[in-house]
């Protein structure tokens, strides 16, 4: 099924902002932290209604990490937020001790990832991001593709007992998802059976796969289309028996090729049934000034760019 | 009460060069100068239950070690309270240990509460554990240790500014000022300036304690804890002498992460008292 009633458009940082809230509403456990971007996190909400439970970090990522693993030390739940680039790459260390190997339970929460983050330019669009907390032994990345899903992902890691990295993005894209899904952590959501080629993508990049889809479907080309929302752990069964029926598998990311969601299908195809690739994604380079729409079409995240991937193994 | 504390640092400091010398491994000269601090904390100062351990610590005082690297000290001073058999202080740095290099959650080792020894964290996760028992309506208290030399990772400064800011209040951090670290003393690697004019422009209270004197640490983190509450963080600038208790081990950053061979070892045991049995 890939006619999708959209429902408006909004950003999956707006799914986050509300998830949050309702998990704070169910968990008086879960508790927020911010790095001096509340409203460009939609922590606005939380703060307002749980004041005792949000705590203003300012511009100090590397002590909200290390605050954050203490407050799980008496049973609470928190979710750190900023961009993505600051969840991750400046605060790696502290994660890596304090939070994963110390197998802390909090949600590491990121918004701004990618090129989509826009006008910024190369410094705040963090593009290693997957391929980094993927790495961490023990850490939950989740990357979901709209608002609902995100906002089910929020809620799903707040039940969730061990670390996560959480990540989602800027601009508003279509809500297509159903806004009361069960959100399973590692299970990957079969959007669309076919036979003749796999397309895996995740986060902004899933719209535009079932666009490409679309297309390819008109055309004749049947496609099975699966959406990664879990990263890690990666529902290897899902992507494997596609892989087996279909023999060719495309995968589309808004991160590097290398490290990122492309590189681990093919590591799991290539121990399990390996399987001609092909990848979109960004091809070991850094972003620049832009505007989003621009941005993926320039580096090669648009539509056409997973249509002719898909060609190019046909 | 103070006889018995020196007692069990006298065995203490047997376990650390034992330890150390076992391996050919580990930080001797930290933990040295930290063994009356960790002695009067975990056999004096704390409200601690090792009986019941678990990770939450609610209604319990909670202890954070951030320059992990002087986990000989503290290895011996969990074991002599009863977190773990003293048995156990021979497997330390070997193969399939909880009593890994630098402290671990890791492999379950009762009385460590998160991983430490990449240097500057432990501040900010003692913050965090702080703001819990608030959170909590635990009125505990939360202690932290850091080196000297670890004052230069700039984690620990924004840890201190959002301390003050947020009025956490429950919580006592010492610093080991041995004036040591791996290249040489501190003046001459990175100078730390003015610590007690630092830390109180950081919004702290700021005390002085002579480290080595059991009877001025006891007093000192007593006179510390009456200092909680009063909105603002506690910081205790805490004087000790890298090495303390070995003679030829002392006030030289020589011996931060070196071994003593046989011989050395002889010598330090015949320095120190046998007082609650080697391990």
């Amino acid at each position: 099924m890939l006619d999708f009633q959209i429902s408006g458009s909004n950003d999956t940082r707006s799914g986050f902002g509300e998830g949050l809230l309702e998990a704070g509403r169910k968990n008086p456990k879960v508790v927020g932290l911010c790095a001096d971007l509340i409203g460009s996190l939609k922590m606005d909400a939380f703060m307002k209604e749980f004041p005792d439970r949000f705590f203003q970090v300012g511009i100090a990522e590397a002590n909200m990490m290390g605050v954050a693993a203490g407050m799980t030390v008496g049973g609470y739940i928190p979710f750190t937020g900023t961009f993505a680039n600051f969840s991750t790459g400046r605060v790696y260390d502290q994660i890596r001790q304090s939070i994963a190997y110390s197998h802390k339970n909090v949600k590491i929460c990121a918004s701004h990832a990618g090129l989509t983050l826009g006008e910024d330019g190369a410094t705040h669009q963090i593009l290693e991001d997957i391929g980094m907390m993927a790495m961490l032994p023990g850490m939950t990345v989740i990357n979901p593709c709209d608002f609902h899903q995100t906002k089910a992902a929020t809620l799903a890691i707040a039940d969730h007992h061990g670390p996560v990295y959480l990540r989602f993005g800027r601009p508003k894209v279509p809500m297509f998802t159903a806004p009361d899904q069960k959100f399973e952590i590692g299970k990957a959501w079969h959007i669309h059976g076919g036979k003749d080629v796999t397309i895996i993508a995740t986060g902004h990049l899933v719209w535009k796969a079932i666009e490409a889809a679309k297309t390819l479907e008109a055309e004749g080309t049947s496609v099975d289309l699966i959406n990664i929302h879990t990263i890690k752990p990666l529902d290897i069964e899902a992507i494997v028996r596609s892989a087996m029926k279909t023999g060719k598998v495309v995968t589309a990311e808004e991160h590097q090729i290398n490290g990122g969601l492309g590189s681990l299908v093919a590591q799991c195809l290539a121990q399990h049934h390996p399987t001609k690739m092909a990848f979109v994604g960004v091809n070991d380079s850094f972003g620049e000034s832009g505007t989003p729409d621009q941005l993926m079409e320039k580096y090669g995240l648009g539509t056409k760019d997973i249509i002719k991937a898909v060609k190019s193994l046909l | 009460m103070s006889q018995e504390l020196k007692k069990i640092a006298s065995q203490v400091r047997r376990d650390i060069v034992r330890m150390v010398h076992a391996v050919n491994s580990g930080h001797p000269g930290g933990s040295l100068g930290c063994t009356e601090y960790f002695t009067a904390l975990y056999f004096e100062i704390m409200n601690i239950h090792p009986e019941k351990w678990n990770m939450d610590g609610v209604g319990e005082d909670l202890f954070f070690l951030s320059n992990g690297h002087i986990s000989p000290v503290w290895y011996s001073v969990l074991s002599r309270r009863g977190y773990f058999p003293v048995s156990e202080l021979s497997t330390f740095r070997k193969l399939n240990s909880r009593l890994q290099g630098h402290p671990t959650t890791h492999e379950g080792l009762p009385g460590v509460r998160v991983a430490s020894g990449s240097l500057g964290q432990g501040m900010s996760v003692a913050i965090g554990a702080a703001q819990a028992k608030k959170l909590n309506g635990d009125s505990s208290i939360v202690y932290t240790l850091h080196g000297d030399g670890e004052l230069q990772e700039g984690q620990i400064w924004e840890a201190a500014m959002y301390a003050a800011h947020h009025k956490v209040d429950n919580i006592i951090s010492t610093v080991d000022v041995n004036g040591q670290q791996i290249d040489g003393p501190t003046e001459k690697v990175m100078s730390l300036g003015d610590l007690n004019a630092k830390w109180t422009a950081f919004g702290w209270t700021v005390m002085h304690m002579e480290g080595n004197d059991m009877d001025a640490v006891v007093a000192g983190l007593n006179a510390a804890k009456a200092l909680t509450g009063k909105g603002k963080p506690v910081m205790i600038l805490m004087t000790t002498s890298m090495g303390k208790g070995v003679d030829f081990m002392e006030g030289t950053h020589k011996w931060h992460g070196v071994a003593p061979n046989d011989a050395e070892l002889e010598k330090a045991l015949s320095q120190l008292e046998q007082t609650l049995g080697d391990y």
